[in-house]
């Protein structure tokens, strides 16, 4: 597939715009889960990854072709992803009362519009504690374990993906895996 | 019982499918004997399972169009050289057409200049070949690229080629009068000959074969 997607890019870089929309197809879901799982919101999500792919197609020519695309693309959503996280902080917690109503907090507000017909309420519910507790996350434990866990990395690529050490990498999932398991040990 | 500190270090390490044989041998050792850290790795195991159980979401519909809309617009050339790429046989035809053109053109313009068949008594006037008053002209007479203007008598046929005839009142011509002016017929006039030429090469080619 790197392949494909690397003669795609060539045809991006020589200014053909309609081969980049075979990338986004390629890469879209991925994108969006990286994204929906660091907010927590499908509509923060859609924003994100969308501004992803155009960022990577805006600095497609600083992209070095030897390297893997995916790399490239889930490193910038990934820090578009912190970037929204730490500018939306200060403005309200997850936890917070909703002011003028009696004991909503914002997780009801989350739009759980998450498609899934098939599934039945009960396991609704627990995707959405999941998901909840993944929320809960400091940032930085967030993006591992979401790219170990849920886009399923290697250690390597997750170190390459953030530009962190390997070894920073480690101590973070042990540290991510240590907190979700406080919140998940009685679901 | 208090726990080595580093049993955990070596769960996240098996977690990681880093662990060395050494510490795994330790880990299972301890996990035997333990049953917090049974627990512990129990559910870390448990955790893990249940963040990959997250069903995988699907992107938007409409996401990559809505992604596309937002581009920023490409250069025209771009777009005419796709265009060139997904038609490749309008491409391979009107090529052909703008060559044929060409040649046409550039051999119409090539013989853009007056020519006539030689014949002594024949005057010519600027653009025009004069058959004056009294003369007789033997044989066929060939105007091209200018008017023929008949005063005398043509012991022939005349063609005109891109021009006109005019024939005075005393004018006469034994053989046939020819006009070739449109380009249409001027064409298929080159494409007679094209053909011919073509014929010619293959049966040569034939001839060349059989030598």
């Amino acid at each position: 597939m790197e392949t494909i997607v690397k003669k795609r890019i060539k045809q991006v870089l020589k200014g053909d715009q309609d081969a980049y929309a075979e990338v986004v197809e390629i890469y879209k879901d991925k994108v969006f889960q990286i994204c929906y799982r660091m907010l927590g919101n499908r509509h923060e999500a859609e924003d994100i990854a969308q501004e992803a792919f155009l960022r990577a197609y805006v600095n497609i020519a600083s992209f070095n072709i030897d390297l893997k695309f995916s790399t490239w693309l889930y490193r910038i959503a990934t820090n578009l992803c912190i970037d929204r996280i730490r500018k939306k902080k200060p403005d309200y917690y997850l936890d917070a009362e909703v002011a003028g109503t009696d004991g909503l907090n914002m997780y009801s507000q989350i739009a759980s519009d998450a498609r899934l017909p098939e599934e039945d309420v009960e396991s609704l519910e627990l995707q959405e504690t999941i998901q909840r507790e993944i929320s809960k996350l400091p940032e930085k434990y967030r993006s591992v374990i979401v790219l170990k866990y849920i886009e399923e990395l290697s250690l390597n690529e997750i170190s390459e993906t953030l530009d962190l050490p390997l070894g920073t990498v480690k101590t973070r999932i042990h540290r991510g895996r240590e907190a979700l398991r406080n919140q998940l040990r009685y679901v | 019982m208090k726990c080595p500190a580093e049993m955990v270090v070596y769960m996240h390490e098996y977690l990681d499918e880093e662990i060395s044989a050494e510490h795994e041998k330790e880990l299972r050792a301890h996990l035997q004997n333990c049953e917090e850290c049974q627990i512990h790795f129990h559910e870390l195991k448990k955790t893990i399972a249940l963040v990959q159980s997250t069903s995988h979401i699907q992107a938007p519909e409409n996401f990559t169009a809505n992604v596309m809309a937002k581009l920023p617009k490409e250069k025209r050339k771009v777009g005419v050289q796709r265009w060139f790429r997904h038609h490749p046989i309008l491409t391979a035809a009107s090529l052909f057409l703008v060559l044929m053109m060409g040649s046409v053109v550039s051999s119409w313009d090539q013989d853009h200049q007056l020519s006539v068949s030689k014949q002594p008594n024949l005057v010519v006037e600027n653009d025009k070949v004069i058959v004056p008053e009294g003369e007789v002209v033997k044989g066929d007479v060939v105007v091209k690229n200018g008017d023929l203007e008949i005063q005398g008598e043509i012991d022939g046929n005349v063609t005109v080629i891109n021009g006109q005839q005019y024939m005075a009142s005393a004018g006469n011509v034994t053989g046939e009068i020819e006009e070739v002016d449109a380009i249409f017929e001027w064409l298929w006039y080159h494409i007679k000959k094209a053909a011919k030429d073509a014929v010619n090469v293959f049966e040569s080619g034939e001839t060349d074969k059989e030598k």
